[in-house]
Parts: C-alpha cells; structure tokens; sequence
C-alpha cells in the first residue's frame, strides 16, 4: 500500500483516481476486517461519493487538498454527520451526529476520504479495545493479541492497510499505546493545538485528538491539517499547528535528549527496556547528547490521572440519560428510566470509572482526592519543565510491554491501568508526545519509542522521531 | 397581621435571577428569545450532545460587569464550574455557573429609603429547559408524561445574591423595585417578573431583637410579583414565630409560595446540604476581563435611579419618597427639562407624583409642561381645571395656554368667588354651624356646592381658605 504523501501526489497529478485508491482500501477491508474488526462502521457510500467528488475536482483542475483522494479511518468518537457514532457503546448506538467533529471537517477540506468509524474502548476508557461493546478489534500482527487501546480500531486499520492514516484520541496514552502495540507511529499533540470540537469528551482536561500512520512525513502532515487554532473550542491555543513537516530531515545533531530513569526499571519488560537503551544508542550516534534524567514526579501520574480522568468523565457521561437521544429504557418515572438506562447502556469499566469519579468529586472528599490530583498535575508540569531546562526532548517506552494477549489483564484492572504507566504523565501536563516503532520484542511483535517534548515542542519531537525512524530504514 | 414588631425582627435575604438581555445564550449561538415554538431556539450545545462545546458569550460578560459596577461589586478573576445533578430539564445534567470564584464580588445598593443593603456577589450562570408534567396533577410524581422544552436552556442567568440586611416585607419590595430599575437602566434585563426575566428566591428567618445569631430560615421559590413577595414574608415570618411561640423547632426547608391560598408549602428540608460535586468546567477557560475593559464599561454606565432620586430632589425639593415615585415612572428628566424651562418646582413635583401616570406623559413636552406649572402656580387656573389641561396635553400635545382657552377656563375672580360662599353659608346655617365646630366631613360639602355653583371654575384649596376666613375667631379656638 502506498503511503499518504504518495496517494495524494499521484491523485493530484491525475496519475490515479481517487476513486481507484479508495477501492483498494475498500478491497483490503473486505479481505481482512472481519478477522481483525478495526471498525464499527465502514461508510462504503460515503467514501466512493467523496472519492468521485475528489476526482470531479481534479478534472476540473483543482484546487485540491494536500490530502486529496487519501482514505481515513476515524475513531468512533468523533462525531461524524450523517453517520453514526457510537463510542462503542450501547448508550449511543444509532446516534446520528447533526454535525462534524472539526478535525473531520478539516481533513475533507483537505481532500482526505473517511472509509469508516473506528472500534475503541467504550467511550474511550480501557487499554486494548476489549471494553469495546460491539467486540474487540485484533492486533493485525497477531490476531491472537490485543491492539492496544483505547483507539485499538485507528491503530489497526493502518497497521492492517485499511486506510494510510487514521484518527484516535488521546487521554491517558490511547494513541500511543495502540500505536506501539500495533507498530505504527501515533501523535498526541500538545493539549489545545487540535480542536476537541465533535470529539466525544472522556477527560476533557486531557483528551487530544491525534494521528495514526505508517511514517512520522505523514503524520506530521497530518497533524498540520487538523491542527491550529478553532474559535469552537474555548481551550484551543491561538496559533497554527508548529510547522513540523519542514524540519524532518533536519536530524539531531547537537541536540540534548534524556532517557527517563522512572520509565526504565521495574516494571518495564526487558526486552522493551533493551530496544529503548538501543534507540537512545542510535540517537547518540546520530549526534545528540543522550543522558539519563530524572522527572520524579511522573511516579505519581497513575494515581492523579485516575482520580482527574473519571471525575471530569462521572460529569461527561451524566448527559446519557435516555432523555433526548441514544438508548432508552422505558420506565414508570423519569428517574427510573434514567437509572435502568444507564445500567443497560454502559459497561463495567465505564461504571466502574463514572463511581470513581463520583466519589472524588464528593463533598468532604473533594480536596482529598480531587483537589489532591490537581497538585500533583502542578507538579508533573514542574518536574517535566525542570527536565527540558536541559532537555531538548525526552526518551522513554510507550509501553511496558509487547501487545499482550486476549484476556491477560482484564480480571484486573489495576494491571490494565499500569499498562498506561509510561504515557499518562504526558496528558497531565498538557504535553505532546508521539509513539514510533523501533524493532520487535523477543516475541517477534512491535516495541514503540516514546518521544516526549515541552508543550509546543513539537519541532523538537518530530526530528527526534523522523531519525529514530530512520535507524530502522 | 398578628406579629408583634417590637418584640420579634424578621431577617430576609433576596436571591434575584435575572435573564440577561442578550441576542444569544450565554455558551452558543442559539438565540435567547422569549415564547417561540418549543424546541426551536436549539443547537447542539443547547441539547448536551455529545461533542459539543460551550464557548463564553462576551456580550453576557459585558452585562454581567454592567452589573457589577451598578451594584458596586468588585470585579475579579472568575471560573465557571460544573453543578451537577440530574434533571430532565437541564440537558447535560450539569449546570454551568460560577461556585468559589464570582465575577462580581462583594458590593451594595442604596434603597430610595436610604438604607444600604449589601450584595455577597452577582455570578453568571447558564438557566435550565422548562418541565411540562402532562395528567395527573401536573406535578412530576402523578404525571402520564413530561415534555421538555429547552428554547429557556442555556439563556444567561445573573444570580444576585444579597446579604440578610432586608428587616420587613415591604423592605424586600423595595429592594427588588431598585434591583430591578438598576437592571433595566444599564440595559441588563428587561426585568419582566412574569415572564421570569426576574426570579426571587426569598430566605427568612426570625429572630428576638437584640439577638446576635441568626434563626433557622426557610427558603421561599415560587414569588411571581412583587406583591406576593410581601404576602410571602408576611406568612412566613407569622408562621416561625407562631412555631417558636410553640415550642418548635424550625426545619431548614425550601417552601413553595401558593398565590392561590396565600401560603408557603414545605417542598424539600435542607438540613442535609444537596452534594452537586463542583469542579472547575474543564471546557472553559478562566474570566479575567482587563481594567480597560472594565472602564470602558463603566464611563458608558447610565445614570443610575439613586443618582437620579438625589439630583431630582436637590433641584425641585422633591422628598424621597416622591423622588422614587417619579424616577421609578422614568419622569424625573422631564421634570428637570421643566425646570430649565422656569416651571413651578413644587407643581412639577406634585404634577408628576399624581396626574402623570400615562405613559405618554414620558412625550410631554418640557416647555409646555413648564408653562401649565406656573399657569397653576399663579392662579390662573383651578385645579380641576389645571388637570383637565394637563390630561389634554398628555394626549394631544398643545400649548396649555390655548386649550385653557378652548375649554373657556379662567380662574374666577375672588370677588365673585366671595358672594357665591357668603350666599352658600347664608342657605346652610345646620351646616356652616357644624363646619364651625370642626366637623372635617362638612368641609367637602362647601367646596363641592361652590365647585357646583361655579361649574368648576372656582379654585378648591381657594375656597378651603375663604371658608375657613368665615370661621369666627371664638370658634377656632
């Protein structure tokens, strides 16, 4: 399959017609989905109309998007008009979304072609898709395995050749864990360069819409698409998406570059430990000063971010209540149809967050716990802005391990929740940080390189990327 | 009413929501209207879907600080936070509003009294959908079904909240008088109680005089006009004190006021606080409107009913309580533009206090209304004639001059006005006698047989004094 960058070159030059390569990705889907279930929905109709809408364009000489004629995946939790979007949960399905999410907007204004809704995590809450509520998705480089999550779908429709790129979000890791799992690059942006716009909050003081591709040149394209400023989103940052692509081949020499000590040790399989020590080796070769450094405070970071995530996720989810849309389950009054339709609608691990939540926000326990997280996020920000005092950018795993298999962690959740131990300090800062594929495990499957950057580092992050990447060329 | 004032003190304290006069909500686009078909002054964010986001209305924040600086509050950094509960009304089930940090804090407001009444702090917040409870009794328990509209959900919402500094029900009146002259003169609401632009929700408590601490207090929802606000705290405090009086306790309740029966009902006790798990909306960022922003603001203020009640009364010698009367009726420029124009300061004052109460004497025209004045002042005319004039200025415009003149209206001479009591004392010698003797019901049947006599030309407070010369001297004393 081509690349992005590739697919909308040749669609622009009239070399091939948009049409021509959204069936392609309309045969690799029929071919392999049923075995992986990337999606919730693929939109067959939606995307041969956009495509041949694409090609009416070229014939007429433009002008054309710098995505035009490419296929993408979306996470089912942007909201798409016209076309359902579920989340992944029973409490949603058959919404219809009256509007697009900005990013969606703004990708087919770039000519880019939505081929389907992506599986996910139940709205967004789980680490390997398998709180999805229409099934799991499959790692495509073992079915037998999880694909990560909670955006698993986006991740392996690219891995699986479905679409070039696709769309996740962000909250605690749920692009890059899924990326490193499934051995594709993933972008969590910088908190309030992406528009949240149409995206279905889980965490709205964390969450992040970001990419999934097969190379960091596309996804910075990516990013510079969806990215910048949108009056839409109160949070949203005032200026344009840092100008990424123009400085991949910059390299890194004479750049200063950490390893995080916290993110190194006990906890984190060796073999995955080994292939970051030979990222950050390569990174050093390529002439950057690599030192390892300590950011303390990131210890903390799974015990903020779960009692922040859920307490802001109890008060997003309040609104699916069976009164104005998504499922409803009849009842004698309105506070039992309430009740019954939220317990039919959401699943255990969407309850279970929605009672934590709850609890931290509870009277008497407010600045115990939720109070508490909000000083801690203070001081990740504090222990992350000392490190990049003398850090260009910083180096650490995605994930502790490999893709794991179906069913290893969901008894427990707790060893779910550490499964996001390397990426969740990311988020409470509001900083970006990107996964990208750097060899396999001993287990023959992926192992992804976090890059890490202050906020608006994103220059930094991407050449730091675009050579790790470049190791494996 | 039974309660006796010298012993017991009734403590009020008003919350007054007002519907900011905007053109859309306070998060969205949506227009804020009154009325219209259910349903239809909606968007996404007025229905909570799922993706959509508040963005803050800047026109909201300029009333709010408006506001604000009318009340004298200070204006301050503020966050919006999440009140949560749910309700089929409120479409996210939670409520955007302002919890530990309001953007106008601590200020005051000045009664026409004189009495200061401090206000805690006056926050933005977004209003709820309206509830329709169909069969049964119209309440949400015996209801077959419930219909929600939600055009009112998300219109911006001022809630004031003042200190217990109000003593009686008529007090409280007067502050939401004043409240509510202050929101319609910086152009904040249209203050419409019973379109609900205007919401009160009055606490009252009792307490002995001299007391230091506070009694329990019940809130009251559900006060619709100003004159149920009186009823209101009238039968609540009536009904504290006949429970103290009896050896009760009182609950911390919220009471429903019934117009009907002319009594508070309980609807919930409050002695366990509702827990609405605040947090700071993730959504928004914090307010923090720049000082130029907020002296822009404040040198486009209007001049507010306070300042127009004191310079009204510096310049005509109006009291306070007919100074209230007037800005209240919005007279008080007319009255000034009078005074520009020479008139009579004593009859502007009384003219515009009894026989201006059409709202198009708000039209009159200054000069004219200056010249009826001295016309009055001198004795040209009578006062019932002085009031047939003015009535016909009110509606016809003119020159008072020239309609004196149409109606045949001149003062009569005193002269003649002298023969016709003389003759009328002479016929009613039963009735002169009493008059005499002080009788104050006999007066009115003097003046109205001269005023009879004369078809109405005669001047009344002219003859009052030419009577009142005719009483011997023996009789006055």
């Amino acid at each position: 399959m081509s690349s992005a960058i590739d697919i909308a070159a040749s669609v622009q030059s009239g070399e091939r017609s948009a049409l021509e390569v959204v069936e392609e990705h309309l045969g690799a889907i029929a071919e392999r989905e049923s075995e992986v279930h990337a999606f919730n929905l693929v939109t067959t109709d939606h995307a041969i109309a956009a495509a041949s809408a694409v090609d009416e364009l070229v014939a007429k000489g433009g002008p054309l998007g710098p995505l035009a004629g490419v296929p993408v995946a979306i996470k089912d939790n942007l909201c798409t008009r016209g076309v359902a979007t579920t989340c992944s949960s029973k409490i949603l399905e058959g919404w219809v979304p009256p509007y697009d999410a900005t990013v969606v907007t703004r990708l087919a204004a770039a000519g880019a072609i939505m081929v389907g809704k992506t599986n996910m995590d139940e709205f967004a809450m789980g680490s390997s898709t398998e709180n999805s509520a229409f099934g799991p998705t499959r790692n495509p480089h073992d079915l037998s395995r999880v694909p990560g999550g909670s955006s698993g779908g986006s991740a392996a429709a690219v891995a699986a050749g479905f679409a070039p790129i696709s769309l996740g979000s962000d909250t605690g890791g749920s692009i890059r864990q899924p990326a490193a799992l499934c051995g594709v690059v993933g972008v969590k942006p910088t908190y309030g360069t992406v528009s949240r716009l149409g995206l279905i909050a889980f965490g709205s003081s964390l969450d992040q819409v970001g990419p999934f591709a097969n190379s960091v040149a596309e996804a910075a394209l990516v990013c510079e698409v969806i990215g910048g400023h949108d009056p839409g989103d109160s949070t949203s940052l005032p200026q344009a998406f840092p100008a990424v692509s123009e400085h991949l081949s910059d390299g890194v020499a004479g750049m200063r570059i950490g390893l995080i000590t916290e993110m190194m040790g006990e906890g984190i399989a060796p073999d995955v430990a080994k292939r970051i020590r030979a990222a950050a080796e390569w990174l050093a070769a390529a002439g950057a000063e690599v030192e390892e450094v300590s950011v303390p405070a990131v210890t903390f970071g799974l015990s903020a971010y779960y009692l922040v995530a859920p307490a802001e996720a109890s008060s997003n989810l309040s609104r699916y209540d069976g009164v104005r849309y998504g499922l409803r389950v009849e009842a004698p009054t309105t506070g039992e149809m309430m009740e019954l339709t939220r317990t039919a609608g959401f699943g255990d691990e969407v309850k279970r967050r929605i009672m934590l939540g709850t609890y931290a926000l509870s009277a008497g326990y407010y600045d115990a716990f939720y109070g508490t997280a909000l000083k801690v996020r203070t001081l990740i920000r504090r222990d992350f802005d000392k490190a990049y005092e003398r850090f260009d950018a910083l180096l650490s795993p995605t994930s502790p391990t490999t893709a794991f298999s179906f069913g290893d962690k969901t008894a427990d959740p707790m060893s779910m929740y550490l499964n996001d131990v390397c990426t969740i300090a990311t988020n409470l800062a509001g900083h970006p940080a990107m996964s990208v594929p750097y060899g396999l495990g001993d287990d023959g499957m992926p192992v992804g390189a976090q890059v890490l950057a202050p906020a608006l580092g994103e220059v930094a992050m991407f050449r730091v990327a675009a050579v790790l990447e470049g190791s494996l060329a | 009413m039974s309660i006796d004032l010298s012993v017991w003190e009734i403590v009020i304290g008003l919350e007054v929501h007002t519907e900011l006069a905007t053109r859309t909500k306070l998060f969205c686009s949506a227009p804020n209207e009154f009325g219209g078909e259910p349903n239809t002054n909606i968007d996404p964010l007025t229905l909570g879907l799922p993706g959509s986001l508040p963005v803050l209305n800047e026109q909201a924040v300029e009333l709010a600080i408006r506001v604000g600086l009318a009340l004298n509050c200070k204006i301050d950094r503020s966050v919006f936070s999440r009140k949560n509960y749910f309700y089929p009304d409120q479409p996210t089930n939670y409520q955007i509003s302002q919890f530990d940090l309001p953007i106008n804090g601590e200020g005051w407001l000045e009664l026409p009294s004189g009495k200061v009444i401090g206000i805690e702090r006056a926050h933005l917040e977004e209003d709820t959908g309206k509830s329709t409870h169909v069969g049964g009794g119209g309440r949400i328990h015996d209801a077959t079904y419930s219909l929600v509209d939600y055009n009112r959900a998300g219109v911006p919402l001022l809630e004031i909240v003042g200190r217990p500094d109000l003593r009686s029900g008529d007090e409280a009146r007067a502050y939401v008088s004043e409240l509510r002259a202050i929101l319609v003169a910086v152009g904040a609401s249209d203050g419409k109680m019973e379109e609900g632009s205007l919401r009160v929700d009055c606490n009252v408590s009792v307490r002995k005089h001299g007391d230091e601490e506070l009694g329990t207090r019940c809130e009251i929802k559900n006060i619709n006009s100003l004159r149920s606000l009186v009823r209101a705290v009238d039968y609540e405090a009536e009904r504290q004190i006949d429970m103290i009086l009896a050896g009760e306790r009182i609950e911390q309740q919220t009471r429903h006021w019934n117009e009907d029966e002319g009594r508070t009902l309980k609807l919930r006790s409050k002695e366990q606080a509702d827990d609405y798990r605040y947090f700071p909306e993730p959504d928004l960022v914090g307010l923090a409107p720049s000082q130029e922003w907020i002296d822009r603001v404040r040198e486009a203020l209007p001049l507010l009913p306070a300042a127009r009640r004191h310079r009204l009364c510096e310049r005509s010698g109006a009291d306070t309580a007919q100074a209230a009367l007037i800005v209240e009726r919005g007279l008080d420029d007319l009255c000034l533009a009078a005074l520009d124009c020479g008139a009579d300061p004593s009859r502007t004052v009384t003219h515009a206090e009894h026989n201006l109460s059409d709202p198009k004497a708000l039209e009159l025209d200054p000069e004219m209304f200056a010249k009826l004045t001295k016309m009055d002042a001198d004795g040209d005319l009578s006062s019932t004639q002085t009031k047939t004039v003015l009535a016909e200025l009110v509606q016809l415009g003119g020159d008072p001059g020239e309609i004196a003149e149409a109606h045949g209206f001149k003062a009569m001479d005193s002269g003649e006005l002298d023969a016709v009591v003389d003759q009328l004392i002479a016929e009613n010698p039963e009735q002169w006698q009493r008059f005499c003797e002080g009788d104050p019901k006999i007066s009115g049947f003097f003046v109205g047989k001269v005023m009879k006599a004369t078809q109405g030309q005669a001047d009344g407070k002219v003859v009052a004094g030419l009577l009142a010369d005719r009483v011997p001297n023996a009789a006055k004393e």
